[in-house]
């Protein structure tokens, strides 16, 4: 007697591998979903915004008016702010991941750290701007400027550096530190003149990364207390700013009022991508032209 | 220095062609001290570093603490969490939380609608379909997809998702929550789809290939033997997922607007937690108000909440970790 | 049976111990009662060793027998090991190398290594030759010019990279990559160069050329070689140790190893009964 009847399983086998290729294209529409989300919203906000780009758009200052409105101030303090952020998240984030990879002993106080910072990067942007507004602008009085925005950006971001930078050095092969050590080097030269520099690549891509998604971050700008209206252009990171998402933020909650501030908005989308898109092809470059060359 | 230097261009000098290298390291060693001081100071400063990341989490729980506290003195804890009614201004100011919690629950049960069913049924076709090829074409689309800043799918949802769901849902407001939870969904479908891919990569081929040499279809092995096996890691990416729609702040600021109305309606205008701590904070509430405590207070909750899921996801992540 | 073993274990060690004595050279490194455990495997057992300046000495034994492991704890580099537990003595030069007060910077510039795999820095040939220099104060581009020069002299390399010294030391194939290596060693003149199992990863070509460099380098320095290449050992070594399961079997001049070993566990090794 047989256990599998091998017409039984024929019959079947039709329904099987027509589920089979039903499902295939169901997942290949899932996946090309994102796609057509993608290509969407970049058509909307280049239709949109495209027009309204011009030289006087990208000098100008801040208008009621949309005719003259221009986002010069919020280019500037996103300069401003990334002068901040770019600095103390690599001193921070790389410094941290030095000591988690190199010095910290696998107890209990690096495991502590390590939980901390995927806890930290769990934490709602708007939180952090809970921080920045307590500790920076208000306890420590510096007001609404780009040093307290800037601080508070760096801390956000922290985490992503941190990871992109550990996986640099654990990426560094161990022959490597062993030739220096070999040599005589103490640990400190052996990271500052073996270690980092085969671990730059990947560092970089990560600060890079960490960069571009602070210059895209809204919220906790927004809760620190950036205004509406700031005409003024900032001239240092003790002067107070506004920056490109935020302005997007309010020209897009004011559209029900005047319907060109939508424009203004997509205009700013446009730069805002814009500038994304440089910062994440110069990530891809440095990732390319280093890959794996041990 | 100089002397140093003297010294070993003599010994250059005095032996004629011959160079003694062991010679001048040991002159040198001499003057080492200050690197010395240096290998001992280097690690206290780095632990130093890596210890603000701690100090920043202290921070934050401090910072909330604290005037949370001082928020509880104003309003009883029981009011705060029982409150169907949340009214922060004017004369007789009450301050009930449910209105928020609901905006979240509502706003992040919708995003995960989309997300879960999107990213999951991704996830399965570059893990499992997907030719080598197709997947380097897709995957930077997802990559793209992660990297676009919130502020421009909040006004993707105010500009383009509500007016488009409004001609076929007329009742629908024009600030809402739907549409928002949809987008926010979009936003998620990245997070979940890579995080689940990752889960279901790493199962082992030897797996798939016991399956399919018994003459089980695609769908049957990644249904009863991928899925199974990643199923730990395809949980963590969900929770991992709610957690950032909980946190998610400028797409429900921008497009589900102010109304603090306690509701279940999706069609109507609700606000999350996070987008009452952005519409207080853009009020400028004066320090020592209860209105400015209440920030305070929702925070909290909003942090607790987020804390909780991650620290669930990494549980489930690090709990049920398949040994291969 | 075991009684036997121990028996033999104890004359060869105190033989061992002797030879060093025997002829006038100089002994650069005495090895007294060495144990090491990683964790809870015991790797080396009560080793016993007085290795020669100016002399090849060569390491065998089959894989696991903890050759490898103490090479490195020659130049203390199984420290890098965390569970790595050291008993006994190692005296460099008549120095413990194992108290604590020795620093192991100041040993490994005196103790040069060279390593399985060819490991060169990513960075270009003239770098990878000075980095040893420069780490420890030099600073003088002449003199570093000069380094540079004489030790891919010494490595017998200058020829064929003297007019690419500016290259990647990646794009050298990997006999000149473990060259460079092992001129990167002579930069900071050391006293004793090790090499653990320095040609495996090399061609038969590639690996001539090496032998015939240690046949040169043996005149200015103490080589310590491990190799699980028997031929190897019988070409270029002076005295031969071999090790099995972590302990010292036998230790003599090459010639006698090969040629009429004492113990009958050398012998099935060397025939090639075993490892």
């Amino acid at each position: 007697m047989k256990y599998v009847d091998a017409k039984q399983v024929h019959k079947k086998m039709g329904s099987r591998l027509l589920a089979n290729k039903l499902a295939k294209a169901l997942f290949l529409m899932a996946t090309l979903f994102g796609l057509v989300v993608l290509v969407v919203l970049i058509y909307r906000v280049l239709t949109a915004g495209l027009p309204w780009i011009n030289m006087d758009f990208l000098t100008n200052r801040l208008s009621t008016d949309p005719g003259r409105a221009g986002i010069w101030g919020a280019i500037m303090g996103t300069f401003w702010l990334m002068l901040v952020v770019a600095p103390v998240t690599m001193i921070l984030g790389i410094g941290t991941a030095i000591y988690l990879e190199e010095y910290a002993t696998k107890g209990r106080i690096s495991s502590f750290i390590k939980t901390n910072i995927s806890n930290l990067a769990g934490v709602p942007s708007v939180v952090f701007g809970i921080l920045g507004l307590t500790v920076f602008a208000r306890a420590l009085d510096l007001g609404s400027v780009v040093l307290a925005g800037g601080l508070t950006m760096a801390l956000l971001v922290l985490p992503v550096v941190v990871v992109a930078s550990q996986e640099a050095i654990r990426a560094v092969p161990q022959f490597l530190r062993e030739a220096s050590f070999g040599m005589g080097a103490t640990k400190w030269q052996t990271i500052k003149n073996v270690v980092l520099p085969a671990a730059l690549p990947g560092i970089l891509t990560g600060v890079i990364l960490a960069l571009s998604r602070a210059i895209g971050e809204t919220a906790p700008l927004v809760v620190i207390g950036i205004p509406a209206l700031l005409i003024p252009i900032p001239d240092g990171i003790f002067d107070k700013f506004t920056i490109l998402p935020v302005q997007i933020y309010y020209w897009t909650i004011d559209s029900a009022l005047v319907a060109e501030y939508a424009n203004l908005a997509a205009a700013t989308i446009v730069i805002l991508l814009l500038v994304l898109f440089v910062m994440n092809s110069i990530a891809i470059l440095i990732r390319n032209k280093f890959q794996k060359r041990y | 220095m100089k002397g140093v230097l003297h010294v070993a261009k003599s010994v250059v000098h005095d032996s004629g062609k011959k160079l003694n290298v062991r010679e001048i390291i040991q002159e040198k060693k001499k003057t080492k001290s200050v690197s010395n001081l240096t290998e001992k100071l280097i690690p206290k400063i780095l632990f130093g570093i890596a210890a603000i990341s701690v100090f920043t989490t202290i921070g934050i729980v401090l910072t909330l603490l604290t005037e949370t506290i001082a928020f509880f003195k104003d309003v009883p804890f029981i009011d705060f969490f029982t409150g169907t009614k949340l009214k922060p201004l004017g004369e007789n100011a009450v301050f009930g939380v449910l209105p928020l919690l609901t905006g979240t629950l509502i706003s992040t049960v919708i995003a995960m609608l989309v997300a879960i069913p999107v990213g999951l049924m991704t996830a399965i076709f570059l893990s499992e379909y997907a030719s080598e090829r197709t997947r380097k074409v897709l995957k930077p689309i997802l990559e793209i997809l992660a990297g676009i800043p919130t502020i421009v799918y909040g006004f993707f949802a105010f500009t383009f998702v509500t007016p488009l769901l409004r001609s076929f849902i007329p009742g629908l407001e024009p600030t809402n929550i739907l549409s928002p939870g949809i987008v926010m969904g979009i936003m998620i479908i990245p997070m979940v789809a890579s995080l689940s891919e990752d889960a279901m990569s790493s199962v082992p081929n030897a797996m798939r290939e016991g399956a399919l040499a018994l003459g089980a279809t695609k769908l049957e092995v990644t249904w009863k033997v991928v899925i199974p096996a990643a199923i730990s890691g395809i949980i963590a990416s969900f929770v991992l997922g709610i957690s950032r729609a909980i946190g998610e702040t400028m797409i429900v600021a921008i497009a589900s607007g102010s109304s603090k109305n306690f509701t279940f309606d999706v069609t109507q205008s609700m606000q999350t937690m996070t987008a009452y701590i952005v519409e207080v904070t853009g009020g400028e509430a004066a320090a020592g108000t209860t209105l400015y405590y209440s920030l305070y207070a929702v925070a909290m909750t909003l942090f607790v909440f987020t804390l909780i899921m991650n620290l669930v996801a990494q549980y489930i992540s690090r709990r049920f970790r398949e040994e291969y | 049976m075991s009684t036997v073993t121990d028996k033999t274990n104890v004359n060869v060690n105190t033989a061992a111990g002797n030879e060093g004595a025997k002829d006038n050279k100089k002994v650069v490194y005495d090895t007294k009662d060495l144990n090491l455990w990683y964790g809870e495997g015991h790797a080396l057992k009560n080793i016993n060793l007085a290795i020669n300046e100016n002399e090849v000495t060569a390491i065998i034994g089959p894989s696991g027998c903890g050759k490898s492991t103490y090479i490195k704890t020659l130049n203390r580099m199984v420290e890098m090991v965390p569970s790595v537990k050291i008993s006994g003595e190692i005296l460099y030069r008549g120095r413990n190398i194992l108290e604590k007060s020795y620093q192991v910077e100041d040993l490994r510039t005196s103790v040069g290594m060279v390593f399985q795999k060819p490991n060169p820095f990513p960075k270009s040939i003239y770098e990878n030759i000075v980095y040893g220099p420069k780490i420890h104060g030099i600073r003088d581009k002449k003199i570093l010019d000069e380094i540079v020069e004489k030790s891919l002299r010494g490595a017998a390399i200058w020829d064929e990279v003297k007019d690419r010294l500016n290259q990647n030391a990646y794009g050298l194939s990997g006999g000149q990559q473990q060259r460079i290596c092992i001129a990167r060693a002579l930069a900071i003149e050391p006293d004793v160069i090790l090499m653990d199992e320095p040609t495996s990863a090399l061609d038969p070509i590639s690996t001539l050329k090496v032998e015939e460099l240690v046949q040169e380098l043996k005149k200015d320095f103490s080589i310590i070689i491990v190799t699980h290449n028997m031929q190897q050992a019988a070409r270029i070594s002076d005295k031969t140790a071999f090790f099995l399961n972590g302990e010292v079997i036998e230790f003599a001049e090459t010639d006698k190893i090969f040629s009429n070993p004492s113990d009958k566990r050398t012998e099935d090794y060397i025939t090639g009964r075993f490892g």
